[in-house]
């Protein structure tokens, strides 16, 4: 009874698994040719990795890809292109010191020799870029051209070699609103020209702008799919964020101390110079946990490092407990007394060579007594380590085993009782339980809740919505760089915080 | 001497020492393109010059003993490759290794040769017809040799391969972003064996010119460190083979003028331009835009593994 | 149902000492056998010019005399870069740090006029002063404007090389004797006193291991040595935790330097007794403290052990060329050798074969 006919890709029960985790969950995908398809979902939701199983770069352990009605074997890259499916990731694959020709005939053997005919290649990219209006010099170094000009590139470059399909991956995440706009024409074009495209995404007004069709994923599962004009975005956020019964965990009642962080119109750049704050603004109490919701790459990492001093905020102020700290650098913030439990707990937690015990002084070791004068003082700091490894049960060999031997859990423990155990006033925690198993997710997450008992302000960054609502007393949520409303968690409806998530402003809340 | 019988003899002898420094910049060029730094260059040269001396002396084919060279130097570089690209090992130890072998192995072999002369060292060519023209003449046609010519007209069919066909967008792209390369389908490990093989050829070329040809003898250490300079002159060159050329003859000439130029510039001080002149690039090339316009290639030294992403 | 025996490689998540050893061992053992076919070819069995050499190097007391006079620079410079190599910080520079070290002290002790006393110390001082400019320098440059520091230590030891050359043929010219160059002798007072009748200036030989200790302490048991150690391993936690990598990575080549320099100080001031040509003060002291230190995996101790294995093969080679006829050059292929099993040894050491039987 299955029809093909008009699929253009049929994605039939795929299962991709990772050490630890199903990313794909027995997925089955319907696209038809000639429509543009949203992917929509959180993180994890499973949309990049589909889409990289479809583009050959992962191997499913189950299910199969059916192309026009004909099973195939994705084996690598080169044989999606070989069946005219393109992708553009979310961080383009061009060599910067090149030439936009140059990149677009990368790799492709033109069949006449090593040497190139550039003449030909470059009267061809020129009918492409003519017909779809994706003008770009094509003698142009890739460094010199904007991230939207970039963009064109690689859509160029998927057009010079004829797909059918076209994958991209967050496209519009780097591009200004003009951009965007440009794209969504270009995309209209290529579609009419009878190209499909498939278009992951986690922002709401695109899918409706942009889309004829939407499959919405959550937890490597298909929620549903929709046709885009017979649903609204408080249905898509729904199905995109679940409506499950949220288990709350044993917390005791909100005990607000005094206010202890005051930010104020926070402005940052990211590291490609890009906005990545756009005037941040809220309050943060003791004894309390605001959790920071929103997709990843909205600006939470950078909120995170402005407050723990690892990055300059271009405008605004930070305020704790009334005394100005914008600016202030990491060592500073430290001495404030300022927990910062990062994202990449391996690449900027630890320190991989050196021992737990050493690792569990990396912000203390100047001082006593772990340190007198030049020296450090090996009996306190093995002292402090053994205090640590029971309190927080790090399971080690002993307190001298390399940290890099260590399983993520007890990694971040180990991270956990270095910030906490010199009773923080504030605590920026980013993905504090990511990666890791049940056990030390309940952990991690109980010590946090004691901080909170403590009297600690907890800034609490990630990306587990659950964890999020579980665990805060409010919710903040980022979307652009922009706060798109602040709610109290008990009350919060976790539609309107996917809403928000997803681009839409909270309705009522001043800015 | 007249002071245009001076400049002319000066200029055809930088092109003659100039040849030996070219050849071993446009190969070092190509492997640093392509993202291997080959610090082993000084070994590969004087193992060159030690086995084409040898294959010439002993064949009395002085031919053979260019090729001896090359040989040898592909070989030794193919080890580099191994380690470097294969094994990923550290780049820097693994040239520097092969830099010690090679001065090493080439001393204890070498020893029992010095001092005899090649009994048919490459012929000097002189094109009478073409030597008479005023003043490129006796430069360009007197007295020089077919490698001299062979290295010159390497450069623009280099410059033309690394810059204008799909080999050389390859190479390039390899050295500057190996995993765009390699998500495109490019065998990165291969093209970087074949740079680096090409690398070592030419040093042995190189090495065995001078043994066969500059000078038809044999010393120990008679390259004299030129693998350094070839080092410092590929950053010179901004990796172009274009401004290689003009790197190497430049700093023939200024060797070669060195006694000269004493009253004003002290010759030592002359022989450690080319260094300082490299890193005084290197830092010009350290800002923003240049680095991206004429840095160095941004992979050069890093292995490249295919990574999980 | 048949019976397999497959091997499989994965990574080894970290060795331990006693592997590390083992396979150190393994290494200089593959070299001394590869280089002990060259003997042969030579027509020298492969045993006996090892007695020879060790016999020249430890068993006589001339032998062992200039094993230790090698051991000195090997030493200083050494340690100096299990320090450098420790902050991640690729020096190889040291030849041309120590050539700066030996500059500096000889103009203090033909020049600076100062009274006899003071002549030694202030050339010490000197000496390391000069080796740790030279050695910020490639630092600096990394550290502010990101240059590759294999190069920059590369080329600056070249300079340092034609630098010295012009001193001693031009403004510092002293007698000429066939054809080389030096300057003038220095007098007494800046003379280092030997041992007896060797050429061993024990002054340094005794700075040099009490640098080694020193440096060994410093590195496990100071707040310098550990913020260096977490520099070293991860720089982005050492930003994480505040650590400044532009204040550890000049301090690192501080000491790099000026320990090459010291080195330097000490071939002039107590080996040569004048500034000479480069190749004659620096037999590549500095590139072989490369494999000093890398052999010794970083440990400002083990180089006393490590640095006394080159020493060793140094007059190994004068042995060889001596009692043998063979050319001194064979110590570089055992340099090289060793070198090259080194790096073999490390790719052993980061995976683990292990052999299975796979039904």
């Amino acid at each position: 009874m299955d029809n093909s006919e008009g699929y253009a890709i049929e994605l039939r029960g795929i299962v991709k698994r990772f050490p630890g985790v199903i990313a794909n969950n027995g997925i089955d995908l319907k696209v038809r040719r000639g429509e543009i398809h949203c992917l929509l979902g959180e993180n994890g939701a499973g949309k990049t990795t589909l889409m990289r199983v479809l583009y050959g770069l992962y191997h499913p352990e189950e299910g199969e890809i059916i192309l026009n009605g004909q099973p195939v074997q994705m084996n690598s890259p080169r044989a999606a292109l070989n069946h005219h499916i393109g992708m553009i990731h979310q961080h383009f694959r061009l060599v910067s010191t090149l030439s936009v020709e140059e990149n677009i005939v990368l790799g492709l053997d033109e069949g006449t020799g090593p040497f190139m005919n550039f003449r030909k290649a470059r009267a061809k990219i020129s009918a492409i870029a003519n017909e779809y209006g994706l003008s770009v010099d094509p003698q142009t170094k890739i460094w010199q051209l904007t991230v939207g000009q970039q963009q064109r590139v690689e859509i160029l470059k998927a057009l010079y070699r004829e797909v059918d399909i076209l994958i991209m991956d967050e496209p519009t995440s780097v591009l200004t609103p003009q951009e965007v706009d440009q794209l969504f024409t270009t995309l209209r074009t290529l579609v009419d020209d009878g190209l499909t495209i498939i278009f992951i995404t986690h922002k709401l007004d695109e899918v409706m702008q942009v889309s004829n069709r939407v499959t919405v994923l959550r937890k490597g599962k298909v929620v549903s799919t929709l046709l885009t004009n017979e649903t609204d975005k408080p249905t898509l956020a729904r199905l995109m964020v679940g409506r499950e019964v949220v288990f709350r965990l044993e917390k005791s009642p909100k005990e607000l101390k005094e206010k202890l962080l005051d930010v104020n119109d926070l402005h940052a750049l990211n590291d490609r110079g890009l906005p990545a704050l756009r005037g941040v603004s809220f309050d943060l109490f003791g004894g309390e946990i605001l959790g920071v919701a929103g997709v990843s790459g909205n600006g939470q990492y950078e909120l995170a490092e402005v407050l723990t001093g690892l990055r300059k905020a271009t405008k605004g102020k930070v305020l704790l407990a009334k005394k100005e700290v914008t600016n202030c650098s990491a060592r500073e913030m430290n001495n404030l007394n300022v927990a910062h439990i990062p994202a990449e707990r391996i690449r900027m937690g630890i320190v991989p060579a050196m021992s737990i015990r050493e690792n569990l002084i990396l912000k203390k070791y100047r001082y006593s007594p772990f340190s007198h004068g030049e020296f450090l003082n090996y009996k306190e700091i093995e002292e402090n380590a053994r205090r640590a490894m029971s309190d927080y049960q790090i399971a080690a060999p002993s307190c001298e085993t390399p940290a890099k031997l260590l399983s993520g859990g007890n990694v971040q423990k180990v991270v956990l009782a270095r910030e906490l155990s010199e009773n923080p006033c504030l605590i920026v925690a980013v993905h504090p339980t990511y990666g890791l198993d049940i056990g030390a997710t309940e952990q991690v997450r109980q010590i946090l809740l004691a901080q909170r008992e403590r009297g600690a302000a907890t800034l609490l960054i990630s990306e587990d919505l659950e964890e999020i609502m579980t665990m805060s007393d409010r919710i903040l949520v980022l979307f652009n760089g922009e706060v798109m409303g602040i709610l109290e968690a008990e009350s919060a409806d976790i539609e309107e915080i996917g809403l928000m998530m997803a681009g839409t402003r909270h309705k009522g809340e001043k800015l | 001497m007249g002071w245009e019988t001076w400049v002319i003899t000066t200029l055809s002898r930088s092109l003659a020492y100039g040849t030996p420094l070219l050849l071993g910049t446009l190969g070092e060029i190509y492997a640093e393109r392509s993202g291997v730094l080959n610090l082993g260059v000084e070994g590969m040269m004087i193992m060159g010059a030690y086995s084409a001396f040898t294959t010439a002396y002993i064949t009395g084919n002085p031919w053979l003993g260019i090729l001896a060279g090359a040989v040898v130097g592909g070989a030794f570089s193919l080890i580099h490759a191994f380690t470097s690209v294969t094994l990923k090992a550290n780049q820097v130890v693994s040239g520097l290794s092969l830099t010690m072998l090679g001065l090493g192995l080439s001393g204890v072999l070498g020893r029992g040769w010095e001092g005899k002369p090649l009994p048919v060292p490459l012929p000097k060519i002189t094109i009478s017809a073409l030597s008479n023209i005023p003043f490129l003449g006796p430069i360009l046609f007197k007295g020089q040799n077919l490698i001299v010519y062979l290295t010159i007209l390497l450069v623009p069919l280099l410059w033309y391969i690394l810059y204008r066909t799909r080999i050389g967008i390859t190479i390039r792209s390899v050295g500057e972003s190996p995993a765009t390369a390699d998500s495109l389908g490019i065998n990165v490990n291969r093209v970087r064996y074949m740079c680096v093989l090409l690398g070592g050829v030419l040093a042995g070329m190189a090495g065995g010119y001078l043994s066969v040809a500059y000078r038809p003898a044999w010393t120990e250490g008679m390259t004299a460190g030129m693998g350094w300079i070839v080092i410092a002159l590929t950053i010179f060159a901004f990796w172009n083979p274009a401004y290689g050329m003009l790197g190497a003859y430049l700093f023939a000439a200024l060797y070669h003028l060195s006694y000269r130029l004493q009253p004003w510039v002290s010759p030592e001080l002359l022989k450690a331009m080319p260094y300082a002149f490299a890193i005084i690039i290197l830092i010009f090339v350290s800002r923003g835009t240049l680095q991206k316009r004429m840095g160095a290639p941004a992979a050069l030294t890093l292995p490249y593994t295919r990574g999980e992403e | 149902m048949k019976m397999r025996v497959g091997f499989k490689v994965e990574r080894r998540p970290v060795a331990s000492g006693r592997v590390v050893f083992f396979v150190s061992l393994l290494a200089i053992f593959a070299a001394f056998v590869v280089a002990g076919i060259f003997f042969q070819i030579y027509g020298v069995s492969p045993i006996r010019a090892y007695q020879l050499i060790l016999r020249g190097s430890l068993g006589s007391r001339f032998g062992l005399a200039e094993t230790v006079r090698r051991v000195i620079p090997l030493l200083l410079c050494g340690v100096g870069l299990t320090i450098a190599f420790r902050a991640n910080f690729w020096n190889i520079g040291a030849e041309g740090q120590l050539l700066m070290g030996a500059v500096a002290a000889a103009g203090v002790a033909l020049f600076s006029g100062l009274p006899g006393p003071l002549l030694l110390p202030a050339m010490f001082i000197a000496g390391f002063m000069g080796g740790a400019a030279w050695g910020l320098i490639p630092a600096i440059l990394k550290v502010m404007l990101g240059l590759n520091d294999v190069i920059t230590t590369l080329m600056m030891n070249y300079i340092a090389i034609y630098f010295l050359e012009w001193l001693i043929h031009g403004p510092w010219k002293g007698p000429t004797a066939r054809g080389f160059a030096y300057t003038d002798t220095f007098q007494q007072a800046a003379r280092l006193p030997t041992f007896y009748n060797t050429r061993i200036h024990w002054p340094t030989l005794i700075l040099g291991l009490i640098l080694a200790v020193v440096m060994y302490v410093v590195v496990t048991r100071t707040r310098s040595g550990f913020e260096i150690r977490v520099v070293g391993d991860n720089p982005d936690a050492a930003r994480f935790a505040g650590i400044s990598q532009l204040k550890t990575t000049l301090l690192v080549m501080l000491i790099s330097g000026g320990f090459a320099g010291l080195a330097g100080v000490g071939e002039v001031a107590g080996i040569h007794l004048r500034l000479l040509g480069p190749n004659n003060i620096s037999m590549g002291y500095g590139y072989t403290a490369i494999i000093v230190a890398w052999l010794a995996r970083r440990n400002p101790l083990a180089v006393i052990v490590t640095a006394l294995l080159f020493g060793v093969i140094m007059t190994g080679g004068d042995v060889i060329k001596v009692s043998l006829g063979l050319p001194f050059q064979l110590i570089n292929v055992f340099n090289g050798l060793i070198l090259f099993f080194l790096i073999g040894s490390e790719i052993l050491l980061r995976y683990r074969i292990s052999f299975l039987l796979r039904r």
